[in-house]
Protein backbone atom coordinates (compact mmCIF):
# COMPACT_ATOMS: atom_id res chain seq x y z
CA UNK A 1 0.00 0.00 0.00
CA UNK A 2 1.27 3.76 -1.07
CA UNK A 3 0.97 6.41 0.52
CA UNK A 4 0.75 8.88 -2.46
CA UNK A 5 -1.63 6.76 -3.61
CA UNK A 6 -3.93 6.52 -0.37
CA UNK A 7 -3.79 10.63 -0.25
CA UNK A 8 -5.63 10.58 -3.67
CA UNK A 9 -8.05 7.77 -2.90
CA UNK A 10 -8.78 10.42 0.27
CA UNK A 11 -9.18 13.17 -1.85
CA UNK A 12 -11.59 11.21 -4.00
CA UNK A 13 -13.90 11.32 -1.02
CA UNK A 14 -14.62 15.01 -0.90
CA UNK A 15 -16.52 16.93 -3.82
CA UNK A 16 -15.20 21.02 -3.55
CA UNK A 17 -12.23 20.40 -2.01
CA UNK A 18 -9.12 20.40 -4.55
CA UNK A 19 -6.53 17.56 -4.61
CA UNK A 20 -3.45 19.81 -4.15
CA UNK A 21 -4.70 20.48 -0.56
CA UNK A 22 -4.25 16.87 0.75
CA UNK A 23 -1.13 15.79 1.86
CA UNK A 24 -0.21 13.67 4.58
CA UNK A 25 0.03 15.90 6.82
CA UNK A 26 -3.33 17.34 5.92
CA UNK A 27 -5.86 18.11 9.34
CA UNK A 28 -8.74 17.01 7.43
CA UNK A 29 -11.14 17.68 10.35
CA UNK A 30 -10.30 21.24 9.61
CA UNK A 31 -11.38 21.42 6.12
CA UNK A 32 -14.89 22.91 4.96
CA UNK A 33 -15.74 20.43 3.59
CA UNK A 34 -15.39 17.78 6.20
CA UNK A 35 -18.92 15.99 7.67
CA UNK A 36 -20.24 12.79 8.27
CA UNK A 37 -21.21 12.23 4.84
CA UNK A 38 -16.98 12.36 3.94
CA UNK A 39 -16.65 10.30 7.02
CA UNK A 40 -19.09 7.67 5.33
CA UNK A 41 -17.23 7.95 2.12
CA UNK A 42 -13.68 7.31 3.69
CA UNK A 43 -14.95 3.93 5.77
CA UNK A 44 -16.37 2.92 2.33
CA UNK A 45 -13.59 4.00 0.04
CA UNK A 46 -11.46 2.06 2.85
CA UNK A 47 -13.53 -1.25 2.93
CA UNK A 48 -14.09 -1.15 -0.85
CA UNK A 49 -10.20 -0.35 -2.11
CA UNK A 50 -8.05 -1.68 0.95
CA UNK A 51 -10.80 -4.46 2.05
CA UNK A 52 -10.00 -3.01 5.79
CA UNK A 53 -13.11 -1.94 7.79
CA UNK A 54 -12.52 1.41 10.16
CA UNK A 55 -14.79 2.90 12.01
CA UNK A 56 -16.11 6.29 12.12
CA UNK A 57 -14.65 6.78 16.01
CA UNK A 58 -11.25 5.64 14.77
CA UNK A 59 -11.36 8.56 11.88
CA UNK A 60 -12.50 10.72 14.20
CA UNK A 61 -9.47 10.28 16.55
CA UNK A 62 -7.60 10.68 13.89
CA UNK A 63 -6.10 13.89 13.03
CA UNK A 64 -4.14 13.79 10.00
CA UNK A 65 -4.37 11.48 6.14
CA UNK A 66 -0.87 10.00 8.03
CA UNK A 67 -2.72 9.02 10.89
CA UNK A 68 -5.58 7.40 9.09
CA UNK A 69 -2.99 5.63 6.52
CA UNK A 70 -1.04 3.81 10.22
CA UNK A 71 -4.58 2.74 10.95
CA UNK A 72 -5.11 0.73 7.69
CA UNK A 73 -1.77 -0.63 7.58
CA UNK A 74 -2.21 -1.67 11.26
CA UNK A 75 -5.27 -3.26 10.18
CA UNK A 76 -4.11 -4.89 7.25
CA UNK B 1 -57.10 -14.71 32.94
CA UNK B 2 -58.84 -12.60 29.91
CA UNK B 3 -56.54 -11.71 27.50
CA UNK B 4 -56.82 -11.06 23.99
CA UNK B 5 -52.99 -10.62 23.04
CA UNK B 6 -51.74 -13.77 24.84
CA UNK B 7 -49.99 -16.30 22.51
CA UNK B 8 -50.90 -20.04 24.66
CA UNK B 9 -50.31 -22.80 22.46
CA UNK B 10 -48.96 -21.29 19.74
CA UNK B 11 -45.87 -22.03 17.99
CA UNK B 12 -43.83 -19.08 16.25
CA UNK B 13 -40.38 -19.07 14.74
CA UNK B 14 -38.16 -15.88 15.24
CA UNK B 15 -35.20 -15.83 12.51
CA UNK B 16 -32.46 -13.59 13.88
CA UNK B 17 -32.84 -14.34 17.51
CA UNK B 18 -29.15 -14.33 18.44
CA UNK B 19 -29.19 -10.36 19.09
CA UNK B 20 -30.87 -7.40 19.55
CA UNK B 21 -34.89 -7.39 18.85
CA UNK B 22 -35.27 -10.97 17.17
CA UNK B 23 -33.57 -12.34 20.85
CA UNK B 24 -36.30 -9.51 22.31
CA UNK B 25 -39.05 -11.06 20.31
CA UNK B 26 -38.37 -14.10 21.28
CA UNK B 27 -38.20 -13.86 24.93
CA UNK B 28 -41.65 -11.78 24.96
CA UNK B 29 -43.06 -14.63 22.86
CA UNK B 30 -42.32 -17.03 25.33
CA UNK B 31 -43.55 -15.20 27.90
CA UNK B 32 -47.05 -14.79 26.22
CA UNK B 33 -47.07 -18.34 26.44
CA UNK B 34 -45.67 -19.37 22.74
CA UNK B 35 -43.30 -22.05 21.89
CA UNK B 36 -40.73 -20.68 20.14
CA UNK B 37 -38.27 -21.66 17.73
CA UNK B 38 -35.64 -19.86 17.50
CA UNK B 39 -32.64 -18.94 14.42
CA UNK B 40 -29.39 -17.11 13.89
CA UNK B 41 -26.15 -17.82 13.14
CA UNK B 42 -23.69 -17.88 16.01
CA UNK B 43 -24.32 -20.79 18.12
CA UNK B 44 -23.02 -19.19 21.41
CA UNK B 45 -25.63 -16.40 21.44
CA UNK B 46 -28.50 -18.14 20.03
CA UNK B 47 -27.93 -20.66 22.77
CA UNK B 48 -27.54 -17.10 25.37
CA UNK B 49 -31.18 -16.62 24.26
CA UNK B 50 -32.11 -20.07 24.45
CA UNK B 51 -31.60 -20.03 28.20
CA UNK B 52 -33.26 -17.00 28.46
CA UNK B 53 -36.84 -18.23 27.27
CA UNK B 54 -39.73 -19.00 29.66
CA UNK B 55 -40.49 -21.89 30.15
CA UNK B 56 -42.06 -24.23 26.93
CA UNK B 57 -41.42 -26.23 24.06
CA UNK B 58 -38.31 -24.51 22.40
CA UNK B 59 -35.99 -25.20 19.76
CA UNK B 60 -33.16 -23.93 18.41
CA UNK B 61 -32.34 -24.03 14.96
CA UNK B 62 -27.94 -22.81 13.65
CA UNK B 63 -28.64 -21.47 10.09
CA UNK B 64 -27.12 -19.37 7.58
CA UNK B 65 -30.65 -18.45 5.83
CA UNK B 66 -29.09 -16.57 3.19
CA UNK B 67 -28.01 -20.15 1.69
CA UNK B 68 -29.84 -22.41 0.15
CA UNK B 69 -28.50 -25.15 2.00
CA UNK B 70 -29.10 -23.29 5.24
CA UNK B 71 -32.49 -22.37 4.54
CA UNK B 72 -33.81 -25.91 3.56
CA UNK B 73 -32.64 -27.70 6.83
CA UNK B 74 -34.00 -24.86 8.63
CA UNK B 75 -37.39 -25.88 7.03
CA UNK B 76 -37.01 -29.26 7.55
CA UNK B 77 -36.37 -29.18 10.91
CA UNK B 78 -39.75 -27.08 11.48
CA UNK B 79 -42.85 -27.62 13.76
CA UNK B 80 -46.23 -26.45 12.05
CA UNK B 81 -45.88 -22.87 12.43
CA UNK B 82 -49.21 -20.37 13.66
CA UNK B 83 -46.30 -17.58 13.81
CA UNK B 84 -43.59 -16.31 11.83
CA UNK B 85 -41.02 -13.24 12.66
CA UNK B 86 -38.77 -12.31 9.74
CA UNK B 87 -36.38 -10.17 11.63
CA UNK B 88 -33.07 -11.22 10.57
CA UNK B 89 -31.15 -8.08 8.64
CA UNK B 90 -28.32 -6.62 8.43
CA UNK B 91 -27.40 -2.54 7.67
CA UNK B 92 -24.41 -0.97 6.41
CA UNK B 93 -24.35 2.72 5.65
CA UNK B 94 -22.95 3.35 1.82
CA UNK B 95 -23.09 6.17 -0.23
CA UNK B 96 -24.48 5.69 -3.44
CA UNK B 97 -21.60 6.56 -5.49
CA UNK B 98 -19.66 3.78 -3.90
CA UNK B 99 -22.36 1.36 -4.15
CA UNK B 100 -21.13 -1.78 -6.47
CA UNK B 101 -23.55 -5.17 -7.10
CA UNK B 102 -21.84 -7.22 -4.68
CA UNK B 103 -23.12 -4.69 -1.87
CA UNK B 104 -26.32 -4.82 -3.45
CA UNK B 105 -26.38 -8.51 -3.15
CA UNK B 106 -25.30 -8.59 0.50
CA UNK B 107 -27.91 -6.57 1.69
CA UNK B 108 -30.77 -7.88 -0.48
CA UNK B 109 -29.74 -11.32 0.46
CA UNK B 110 -30.51 -10.70 4.08
CA UNK B 111 -33.03 -8.16 4.39
CA UNK B 112 -35.39 -9.11 1.06
CA UNK B 113 -34.69 -12.22 -0.65
CA UNK B 114 -34.21 -14.13 2.73
CA UNK B 115 -37.63 -13.23 4.21
CA UNK B 116 -39.27 -13.63 0.58
CA UNK B 117 -37.69 -17.76 0.05
CA UNK B 118 -38.50 -18.86 3.64
CA UNK B 119 -42.17 -17.33 3.36
CA UNK B 120 -42.38 -19.51 -0.45
CA UNK B 121 -40.74 -22.79 1.79
CA UNK B 122 -43.05 -22.64 4.83
CA UNK B 123 -46.16 -22.75 2.32
CA UNK B 124 -44.45 -25.24 -0.05
CA UNK B 125 -43.76 -27.33 2.58
CA UNK B 126 -46.91 -27.04 4.44
CA UNK B 127 -45.39 -26.14 7.68
CA UNK B 128 -48.06 -22.43 8.61
CA UNK B 129 -51.36 -23.88 10.02
CA UNK B 130 -54.55 -22.12 9.21
CA UNK B 131 -55.06 -18.39 10.29
CA UNK B 132 -50.79 -18.03 10.79
CA UNK B 133 -49.49 -15.12 11.32
CA UNK B 134 -46.33 -13.97 9.13
CA UNK B 135 -44.73 -10.51 10.55
CA UNK B 136 -41.96 -8.87 9.22
CA UNK B 137 -39.67 -6.11 11.28
CA UNK B 138 -38.93 -3.71 8.10
CA UNK B 139 -38.27 -0.28 9.32
CA UNK B 140 -39.23 3.32 9.25
CA UNK B 141 -36.14 3.25 6.88
CA UNK B 142 -37.16 3.22 2.96
CA UNK B 143 -41.21 3.52 3.61
CA UNK B 144 -41.20 6.81 5.72
CA UNK B 145 -37.82 8.45 5.20
CA UNK B 146 -34.20 7.32 4.92
CA UNK B 147 -30.69 8.87 5.83
CA UNK B 148 -27.59 9.52 4.55
CA UNK B 149 -25.74 6.08 3.46
CA UNK B 150 -29.53 4.38 3.83
CA UNK B 151 -30.34 4.11 0.15
CA UNK B 152 -29.83 0.71 -0.27
CA UNK B 153 -31.10 -0.53 3.09
CA UNK B 154 -34.10 1.45 2.43
CA UNK B 155 -34.48 -0.19 -0.73
CA UNK B 156 -34.08 -3.70 0.84
CA UNK B 157 -36.70 -2.66 3.35
CA UNK B 158 -39.22 -1.06 0.74
CA UNK B 159 -39.27 -4.06 -0.88
CA UNK B 160 -40.34 -5.96 2.26
CA UNK B 161 -43.34 -3.71 2.64
CA UNK B 162 -44.13 -4.44 -1.33
CA UNK B 163 -43.89 -7.89 -0.68
CA UNK B 164 -46.19 -7.55 1.98
CA UNK B 165 -49.16 -6.08 0.17
CA UNK B 166 -49.27 -8.79 -2.39
CA UNK B 167 -48.54 -11.36 0.00
CA UNK B 168 -51.63 -10.54 2.26
CA UNK B 169 -53.66 -10.36 -0.49
CA UNK B 170 -52.43 -14.66 -2.05
CA UNK B 171 -52.85 -15.55 1.52
CA UNK B 172 -55.84 -13.70 2.70
CA UNK B 173 -57.90 -16.86 1.00
CA UNK B 174 -56.21 -19.24 4.30
CA UNK B 175 -56.86 -16.50 7.00
CA UNK B 176 -53.17 -16.23 6.64
CA UNK B 177 -51.89 -12.71 7.65
CA UNK B 178 -48.97 -10.81 6.45
CA UNK B 179 -48.04 -7.81 8.16
CA UNK B 180 -44.94 -5.68 9.67
CA UNK B 181 -43.13 -3.62 12.31
CA UNK B 182 -41.41 -0.33 11.49
CA UNK B 183 -39.24 0.82 13.96
CA UNK B 184 -37.08 3.88 14.33
CA UNK B 185 -33.60 3.33 15.76
CA UNK B 186 -33.55 1.05 18.44
CA UNK B 187 -30.75 0.35 21.02
CA UNK B 188 -28.95 -2.68 19.69
CA UNK B 189 -25.72 -4.37 18.06
CA UNK B 190 -26.56 -3.00 14.60
CA UNK B 191 -25.25 0.05 15.15
CA UNK B 192 -22.09 -1.47 17.07
CA UNK B 193 -20.03 -2.18 14.45
CA UNK B 194 -19.17 1.71 14.66
CA UNK B 195 -20.24 3.11 11.20
CA UNK B 196 -21.95 5.52 13.69
CA UNK B 197 -20.52 7.70 16.06
CA UNK B 198 -21.40 8.60 19.64
CA UNK B 199 -21.72 11.69 18.71
CA UNK B 200 -23.83 10.87 15.45
CA UNK B 201 -25.92 9.02 18.07
CA UNK B 202 -25.99 11.75 20.70
CA UNK B 203 -27.44 14.20 17.54
CA UNK B 204 -29.81 11.42 16.42
CA UNK B 205 -31.62 10.90 19.93
CA UNK B 206 -32.71 14.98 19.60
CA UNK B 207 -34.51 14.29 16.95
CA UNK B 208 -36.85 11.86 18.68
CA UNK B 209 -39.91 13.68 20.27
CA UNK B 210 -40.20 11.45 22.67
CA UNK B 211 -36.07 12.47 23.81
CA UNK B 212 -35.04 8.76 23.48
CA UNK B 213 -34.13 5.73 21.49
CA UNK B 214 -36.96 2.34 21.44
CA UNK B 215 -35.98 -0.66 23.53
CA UNK B 216 -36.16 -4.35 21.57
CA UNK B 217 -38.91 -5.03 23.92
CA UNK B 218 -41.02 -2.41 22.27
CA UNK B 219 -40.49 -3.79 19.08
CA UNK B 220 -41.84 -7.08 20.18
CA UNK B 221 -44.73 -6.03 21.65
CA UNK B 222 -45.66 -4.99 18.68
CA UNK B 223 -45.02 -8.08 17.21
CA UNK B 224 -47.10 -10.02 19.64
CA UNK B 225 -49.58 -8.01 19.22
CA UNK B 226 -49.63 -8.99 15.35
CA UNK B 227 -49.21 -12.59 16.37
CA UNK B 228 -51.54 -12.73 18.66
CA UNK B 229 -55.61 -12.96 18.23
CA UNK B 230 -56.15 -9.08 18.81
CA UNK B 231 -54.80 -8.52 15.19
CA UNK B 232 -57.13 -11.16 13.32
CA UNK B 233 -58.80 -8.66 10.60
CA UNK B 234 -55.21 -6.76 10.39
CA UNK B 235 -53.39 -7.91 7.30
CA UNK B 236 -50.77 -6.11 4.66
CA UNK B 237 -50.46 -3.16 7.13
CA UNK B 238 -47.01 -1.17 8.76
CA UNK B 239 -46.88 -0.78 12.36
CA UNK B 240 -44.87 2.81 13.25
CA UNK B 241 -43.16 2.25 16.38
CA UNK B 242 -40.68 4.82 16.23
CA UNK B 243 -41.19 7.59 19.40
CA UNK B 244 -42.81 10.26 16.75
CA UNK B 245 -39.27 10.36 14.63
CA UNK B 246 -41.30 10.90 11.31
CA UNK B 247 -43.53 13.19 12.47
CA UNK B 248 -41.28 15.97 12.10
N1 LIG C 1 -31.86 -1.60 15.54
C1 LIG C 1 -32.55 -0.74 14.83
O1 LIG C 1 -32.46 0.47 15.04
C2 LIG C 1 -33.51 -1.19 13.76
C3 LIG C 1 -34.42 -0.27 13.25
C4 LIG C 1 -35.32 -0.67 12.27
C5 LIG C 1 -35.29 -1.97 11.80
N2 LIG C 1 -34.38 -2.86 12.31
C6 LIG C 1 -34.39 -4.23 11.78
O2 LIG C 1 -34.55 -5.14 12.84
C7 LIG C 1 -33.97 -6.38 12.52
C8 LIG C 1 -33.09 -6.85 13.67
O3 LIG C 1 -32.09 -5.89 13.88
P1 LIG C 1 -31.27 -5.74 15.24
O4 LIG C 1 -31.14 -4.29 15.50
O5 LIG C 1 -31.80 -6.62 16.28
O6 LIG C 1 -29.83 -6.25 14.71
P2 LIG C 1 -28.72 -7.20 15.34
O7 LIG C 1 -28.70 -7.05 16.81
O8 LIG C 1 -27.51 -6.94 14.56
O9 LIG C 1 -29.28 -8.66 14.98
C9 LIG C 1 -29.35 -9.11 13.65
C10 LIG C 1 -29.78 -10.56 13.64
O10 LIG C 1 -29.86 -11.00 12.28
C11 LIG C 1 -29.18 -12.22 12.17
N3 LIG C 1 -28.61 -12.43 10.84
C12 LIG C 1 -27.88 -11.55 10.10
N4 LIG C 1 -27.47 -12.12 8.97
C13 LIG C 1 -27.96 -13.40 8.97
C14 LIG C 1 -27.90 -14.49 8.07
N5 LIG C 1 -27.23 -14.42 6.91
N6 LIG C 1 -28.53 -15.66 8.41
C15 LIG C 1 -29.18 -15.76 9.57
N7 LIG C 1 -29.28 -14.76 10.47
C16 LIG C 1 -28.68 -13.59 10.17
C17 LIG C 1 -28.08 -12.16 13.21
O11 LIG C 1 -27.68 -13.46 13.52
P3 LIG C 1 -26.15 -13.84 13.90
O12 LIG C 1 -25.62 -12.71 14.70
O13 LIG C 1 -26.29 -15.10 14.67
O14 LIG C 1 -25.44 -14.01 12.61
C18 LIG C 1 -28.79 -11.46 14.36
O15 LIG C 1 -29.49 -12.38 15.13
C19 LIG C 1 -33.22 -6.17 11.21
O16 LIG C 1 -34.00 -6.65 10.13
C20 LIG C 1 -33.09 -4.66 11.13
O17 LIG C 1 -32.99 -4.21 9.79
C21 LIG C 1 -33.49 -2.50 13.28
Amino acid sequence: MELSQFIQDFASCFEDTDASEFTATTTFKDLDEWDSLTTLAIIGMCNKKYATKVTGAEIRESATIQDVYNLLTTKQ
Amino acid sequence: MYNPFSLQGKTVLVTGASSGIGRAVAVECAKMGANVVITGRNTERLNETFLALAAGEHLQIVADITTESGINSLVENLPKLDGCVNNAGIAQPLLVQQIEKQDINEVFDINTFAPIVLTQKLLSNKKLNKKASLVFTSSISGVYCSAIGGSLYSASKAAINGFIKGAALDLAGREIRVNSVNPGLIATNIFSEGTVTAEQLDEEIKRYPLRRFGKPEEVAYAVIYLLSAASEWVTGTNLKIDGGFTLL
